[in-house]
C-alpha cells in the first residue's frame, strides 16, 4: 500500500517506457538527488565527504562500469583495476602535457585511452568464453601493471614512481591538488557519476543495451538474429572500460591526489567485481549499492572497537575486518545470489502488498 | 486487421510447386570429424509456401536448418539464397536478409522480459547510434516508440498482452515457444525456420500454435520451413515436406505422396537390412 | 635489435649450456609447484565445477598453520598432523557452510564466494598466526636440505637444491596416488560422476555432500604439500597468493579437469616463464614474469580455444 502504482496509467509507449514510469520511484529518486546535491553538502563534515562519500562515488562509477561489462553483456573481468589505472595514467599524462586545459576535459578524455586499451584486450572475447576470458583480463591486469612500473614516460621519471596530481583551478576553484577543498571535489565526483550512470540507463534500455543482453543470455541466439558477436562485445568492453577509466582517473585527481601502481592492483579488481556481484548483475542501482556496502563497511568496522571503548591493536582490527568481510561476502551470496538489488525489489514488492503478505 | 499485417502483401494462392524459388540447397554435405550429419542433400523451399522437414531423430534436421541459417558450414555444396549462390552464409547475413528462426530447445534471453525479448527481433531495423542513445530523447526515443508499435501488434497477434513485463524465466514453456516464434516474427523476415514448434505442447497449445503458423504464412505471406515430430500437424499444415533419414533426403513433394512413399514407411516402422 | 631478439638468445644457450640448464631445472621446480596449486584447483573442479580461488590461499593458510603451531611448542609431526586435521575440519566446514547452501548456483557466484572464502582465510590467518613472513620448518620435518653440484661434460656445472628434488618426487606420488584413487576406488568413480552431472549422480544415490567434503579435503593436503614445498623455498607469506593465480593458465592449458593437463600445464607454463625471463626479459627492461604466464595462455587459447587435450567444442542449439 506505501508502494502502490494503482491507478497511475499510462497513456503512450513513451510515458511507458521513461526511467522512472512510477510516482514514487520518482519521488524517491528527487529525494536522492536533493540529499546528494544540498543537504550533503550543507551538513557534512570534510571527514565524511573524503573519507566515505568520495570514495564511494568513485567507486560506484567503476562498479558501473565493470557492470556494463560483466552484469550487461556477461564477459566476465577480472582486470578492472588495470583499465583503471590506464585512466589515471593517461589524465595524468594529459594534465602535464597541456597544463592550460580544463583539468575536467582532460580526466573525461581519459576514459578514451582506456577503451581503446580495453577494446584491444577484449579481442580474444570472441573466441574465449567465461572463465577462459577470464585469464585475457589478468593478462591485462598484471601486464599493465608492469607497465605503470617499467615505464618511466608515463609517471614523468619521477624518482618515486608515484603520479602526483598538480595543482589545477577552474572558474577560481582548486578543483585538483592537495589544496583543493572537499567540497569542491565532491561536487565534481558526483556530476561525473551521476552524469555517466544517467547517459548508461539511456544506452541500456534502448538497442545497444539490448544487444549486450541478448550475447550475454543466448549468445548463439544473438548471432543467428543478427548481432555482430564482436563488434557488440568489442563495444561493451570499449564503453566499461571507458567508464572505468574515468572513475581511475578521478580517483587519483580527486580523492587520493597521488597514486603509485599498487593503487591499481589485482585487489582493487577484485573489490570492484565484489560490489558488482553484491549490488546486482545487470543493475544500476545495484552498483550504487554494492560499493556503499563495500566501502563504508569496513571504515565503519574500523571505529566499532573505539566506540565499545575496547584499545585493539589497528592491525588486529585490519585482520578482523576482513574476515568479517569475507563472511558477510558468503553470507550475502547465500541469502541473495542476485544482489541487493533483488532484495530491493522484493522489498518493493512487500511495500506494495502490505499489510497483507502477498 | 492491424497495422503490422496490412503492410504485407497476402500471398497469392496457387500450386507450391510452381512459385517462384525463394531458397536452394544443393548437394550439401556436413561433417564433424568423422561424423557425417548431412550427406549430399538437395532441396529447395518457394516463396509463400509452408515447408515441413522430418525423419527421425538424428537424422539431421536441425543440422540442415544451421546450415541454411549460416550458424554451420557445410563442407560441399551450394546454398542458393534469393538468386544469390554462396558456399555459406555468415549468421549475420542471413539474418540481415530476412531468415529468421526459432529452435528447438527455446533459446529466449532468460534475463530480459516478454517485451525487450520481442524488441530485440527488431535489433536489425534500428540504426540510431551510441551517441544518440546516450541522449535517449529525440531520435533515439522516437525510433524506439516507432518500433514498440509494431512490436505492441504482435504482441497482440500472438495474445500475449498480459505477459508484456514478466521476465520470460519465469513463463511456462507453451507460452515461452509463442514468444519465440514472435521474436522470430519481429525481424519481419522473409523465410521464418521454426524447429519443432510443438515439441511438448499438449493438445489445445499445439492447435493455438498451428493457428498462429497459419495465420503467419497466409496473413504475412511469410515462407516457413519447419521441423516436426507430428504427423498429423505435419500432413495438415504444409504444402511439401522433405524427408531425411541418416543424413539422407529419402522423399521430397506433397504431404500424401510422401505418406505413400515406401523408403518413409521403412524408416519410421524400421526394416531389416 | 632484431639479432638481440632472435639470434642472440640462442647464441647464449648455445655457449653457456650449463646456465641454460641450470634455467631449465628453476623452471622444472616452478613449474612443478604452479601444477601442485593447480591440481588442487583441478580437484574440486572436476567434483563440483566450483573454480576454487582460495585453492591459493589454502596453501599459505597450510603452510601458515604448520609453522605457526611449531612455533607455540607443538612438535614438528604433531603439528603436520594437527595440520592434517585443520584441513579436514576446513574442508567440513566450506562444504557445510559454503558449498551447501550455494548448490546450483551459477559459476560466477560460485566463484565470488571462494573469493569470499579467500578474504576470510587471509585475516584468519593473519589474525591468529601474525601478518609477517615465516620460516618454513624444513629440517624439523625431516626434508632434505643443501644441494648438489653436477658437472656437465666439462662446460660448467648446475646446482641441484635437494628440497627441489624432494618436490618433484612427492609430486609424482602425489599424482600417482590421486590418479589411482580416481580411477580404481568407488568414491573415485562417484566423483567422476558427479562431475558429469550433479543431479544425474544424486539420483543414483551419490551423496554431494559427502564427496565435495572429501575433495576439499584432498585438495587441502595437496594446498600442504605445496605450502611446505613452496616455504622451504622462500618464505611462508601472504605474496605467494599473486603467485597462485599462475594456475589459472596453467589450467586454460591443460584444461580445468585433467590431472596429466595440470602437470604439463604447470611445466610448459614454468618453462616459458624463466626462458622468457633470463633471455629475452632483459630487452623490455625486466620483471617480465609477472605477466609472461598468462600472454603465454592467451596466445595458446587464440589457436586452440580448447585447451591442450580437450576435444573440439561443436556448438549445437
Amino acid at each position: 500500500m506505501f508502494y502502490r502504482e494503482a491507478g497511475q496509467f499510462k497513456t503512450s509507449y513513451k510515458a511507458d517506457q521513461a526511467l522512472f514510469p512510477i510516482l514514487q520511484d520518482r519521488i524517491g529518486i528527487a529525494a536522492i538527488l536533493l540529499i546528494a546535491f544540498v543537504a550533503i553538502p550543507l551538513f557534512a563534515s570534510d571527514f565524511f565527504l573524503t573519507s566515505i562519500m568520495i570514495p564511494f562515488l568513485v567507486f560506484a562509477l567503476a562498479a558501473i562500469g565493470l557492470n556494463v561489462l560483466t552484469g550487461y553483456c556477461g564477459q566476465l573481468s577480472l582486470g578492472t583495476g588495470a583499465f583503471m589505472g590506464v585512466g589515471a595514467y593517461a589524465a595524468y599524462k594529459l594534465t602535464t602535457a597541456f597544463p592550460d586545459a580544463n583539468v575536467i576535459v582532460m580526466v573525461l578524455l581519459s576514459g578514451v585511452f582506456s577503451a581503446a586499451i580495453g577494446a584491444v584486450f577484449g579481442l580474444p572475447s570472441l573466441r574465449i568464453k567465461g572463465l577462459y576470458l577470464a585469464v585475457t583480463t589478468l593478462a591485462a591486469q598484471f601486464f599493465l601493471e608492469w607497465c605503470f612500473i617499467r615505464i618511466p614516460w608515463l609517471y614523468n621519471d619521477n624518482a618515486s614512481g608515484a603520479i602526483e596530481v598538480p595543482r589545477r583551478e577552474m572558474f577560481g576553484f582548486i578543483v585538483t591538488g592537495a589544496e583543493a577543498l572537499p567540497i569542491t571535489r565532491y561536487f565534481v565526483v558526483l556530476c561525473i557519476t551521476a552524469g555517466i550512470a544517467y547517459l548508461m540507463a539511456n544506452v541500456l534500455r534502448g538497442r545497444i543495451g539490448r544487444s549486450w543482453m541478448m550475447i550475454r543470455d543466448m549468445d548463439i541466439a544473438a548471432e543467428l538474429m543478427g548481432v555482430r558477436p564482436l563488434q557488440t562485445k568489442l563495444m561493451a568492453f570499449a564503453v566499461s572500460s571507458y567508464i572505468c577509466g574515468v572513475a581511475g582517473a578521478m580517483m587519483v585527481f580527486f580523492w587520493l591526489n597521488a597514486a603509485e601502481p599498487s593503487s591499481y592492483s589485482i585487489r582493487l579488481s577484485f573489490q570492484i567485481l565484489f560490489m558488482v556481484i553484491l549490488g546486482g548483475l545487470g543493475s544500476l542501482g545495484g552498483a550504487f549499492m554494492g560499493a556503499a556496502f563495500i566501502w563504508i563497511l569496513p571504515v565503519l568496522l574500523k571505529f566499532v572497537p573505539g566506540m565499545l571503548g575496547m584499545d585493539i591493536a589497528a592491525e588486529t582490527v585490519e585482520h578482523a575486518t576482513f574476515m568479517i568481510v569475507g563472511a558477510l561476502i558468503i553470507f550475502f551470496l547465500i541469502v541473495e545470489p542476485h544482489g541487493f538489488a533483488r532484495l530491493w525489489q522484493i522489498a518493493k514488492q512487500k511495500l506494495r502488498v502490505w499489510p497483507f503478505p502477498y | 486487421m492491424n497495422a503490422f499485417v496490412a503492410d504485407r502483401a497476402p500471398a497469392p494462392v496457387e500450386d507450391a510447386g510452381e512459385r517462384e524459388l525463394l531458397l536452394r540447397v544443393d548437394n550439401v554435405s556436413l561433417a564433424f570429424g568423422g561424423v557425417k550429419a548431412i550427406t549430399d542433400i538437395s532441396f529447395d523451399i518457394r516463396k509463400g509456401e509452408i515447408r515441413a522437414i522430418i525423419g527421425p531423430n538424428g537424422a539431421g534436421k536441425t543440422s540442415m536448418l544451421n546450415v541454411i541459417n549460416g550458424f554451420y558450414h557445410p563442407q560441399e555444396g551450394t546454398i542458393t539464397w534469393q538468386g544469390k549462390v554462396r558456399r555459406k552464409m555468415k549468421p549475420y547475413e542471413a539474418a540481415s536478409q530476412g531468415i529468421a528462426r526459432t529452435f528447438q530447445n527455446v533459446a529466449l534471453f532468460k534475463g530480459m522480459t516478454t517485451l525487450d525479448n520481442i524488441m530485440s527481433g527488431r535489433s536489425l531495423k534500428m540504426h540510431r547510434n551510441f551517441f544518440w542513445q546516450l541522449l535517449w530523447r529525440g531520435p533515439a526515443e522516437r525510433e524506439e516508440i516507432a518500433h514498440r508499435r509494431k512490436v505492441e501488434d504482435i504482441i497482440d497477434f500472438l495474445e500475449i498482452q498480459a505477459i508484456r513485463k514478466t521476465p520470460v524465466g519465469r513463463l511456462p514453456y507453451g507460452l515461452q515457444k509463442r514468444v519465440e516464434l514472435g521474436r522470430a516474427l519481429a525481424m519481419e523476415p522473409e523465410l521464418l525456420l521454426l524447429d519443432e514448434p510443438m515439441a511438448g505442447m499438449n493438445l489445445e497449445e499445439k492447435e493455438d500454435m498451428s493457428r498462429f503458423i497459419i495465420d503467419v504464412n497466409q496473413e504475412f505471406g511469410t515462407t516457413i520451413a519447419l521441423i516436426e515430430h507430428d504427423m498429423g500437424v505435419v500432413m495438415d499444415l504444409s504444402d511439401r515436406v522433405v524427408v531425411l533419414d541418416y543424413g539422407k533426403k529419402i522423399a521430397d513433394g506433397p504431404p500424401e505422396e510422401v505418406q505413400a512413399s515406401q523408403a518413409v514407411i521403412d524408416a519410421y516402422l524400421g526394416v531389416s537390412h | 635489435m632484431l639479432y638481440d631478439i632472435f639470434i642472440d638468445p640462442f647464441v647464449q644457450m648455445y655457449d653457456m649450456p650449463d646456465f641454460f640448464l641450470q634455467v631449465l631445472w628453476e623452471g622444472f621446480v616452478a613449474g612443478i609447484l604452479y601444477a601442485l596449486i593447480a591440481l588442487g584447483f583441478v580437484l574440486i573442479f572436476k567434483a563440483s565445477g566450483v573454480f576454487n580461488f582460495a585453492q591459493g590461499i589454502m596453501v599459505v593458510f597450510a603452510g601458515l598453520t604448520l609453522v605457526g603451531l611449531h612455533e607455540n611448542g607443538v612438535p614438528a609431526y604433531l603439528a603436520l598432523i594437527l595440520t592434517i586435521g585443520v584441513m579436514g575440519v576446513l574442508a567440513y566446514g566450506v562444504e557445510r557452510v559454503v558449498m551447501r547452501p550455494l548448490v546450483n548456483q551459477p559459476e560466477i557466484i560460485l566463484l565470488m564466494a571462494t573469493i569470499g572464502l579467500t578474504y576470510f582465510l587471509v585475516g584468519f590467518g593473519e589474525f591468529v598466526f601474525g601478518g609477517e613472513p615465516k620460516q618454513m620448518i624444513t629440517q624439523e620435518l625431516g626434508l632434505p636440505t643443501g644441494s648438489t653440484a653436477f658437472e656437465i661434460g666439462d662446460r660448467g656445472l648446475i646446482i641441484l637444491q635437494h628440497i627441489d628434488i624432494a618436490a618433484a618426487v612427492i609430486a609424482v606420488i602425489m599424482v600417482t596416488a590421486l590418479g589411482l584413487f580416481f580411477n580404481k576406488t568407488r568414491i573415485g568413480r562417484a566423483l567422476r560422476a558427479v562431475a558429469d552431472d550433479h543431479q544425474a549422480a544424486l539420483s543414483v544415490g551419490i551423496s554431494l555432500n559427502q564427496i565435495w567434503a572429501i575433495v576439499w579435503f584432498a585438495a587441502g593436503l595437496v594446498a600442504l604439500a605445496t605450502g611446505i614445498m613452496w616455504g622451504a623455498r622462500s618464505d611462508v607469506s601472504f605474496a605467494l597468493e599473486i603467485v597462485a593465480f599462475k594456475a589459472l593458465p596453467v589450467l586454460i592449458l591443460g584444461g580445468f579437469t585433467s590431472i596429466p593437463g595440470a602437470i604439463v600445464g604447470g611445466l610448459i607454463i614454468g618453462f616459458g616463464e624463466k626462458i622468457g625471463e633470463l633471455y629475452w626479459g632483459g630487452l623490455v627492461g625486466g620483471g617480465v614474469e609477472s605477466w609472461l604466464a598468462y600472454i603465454i595462455a592467451l596466445v595458446f587459447l587464440l589457436f586452440r580455444p580448447q585447451g591442450l587435450f580437450g576435444e573440439r567444442i561443436i556448438e549445437r542449439i
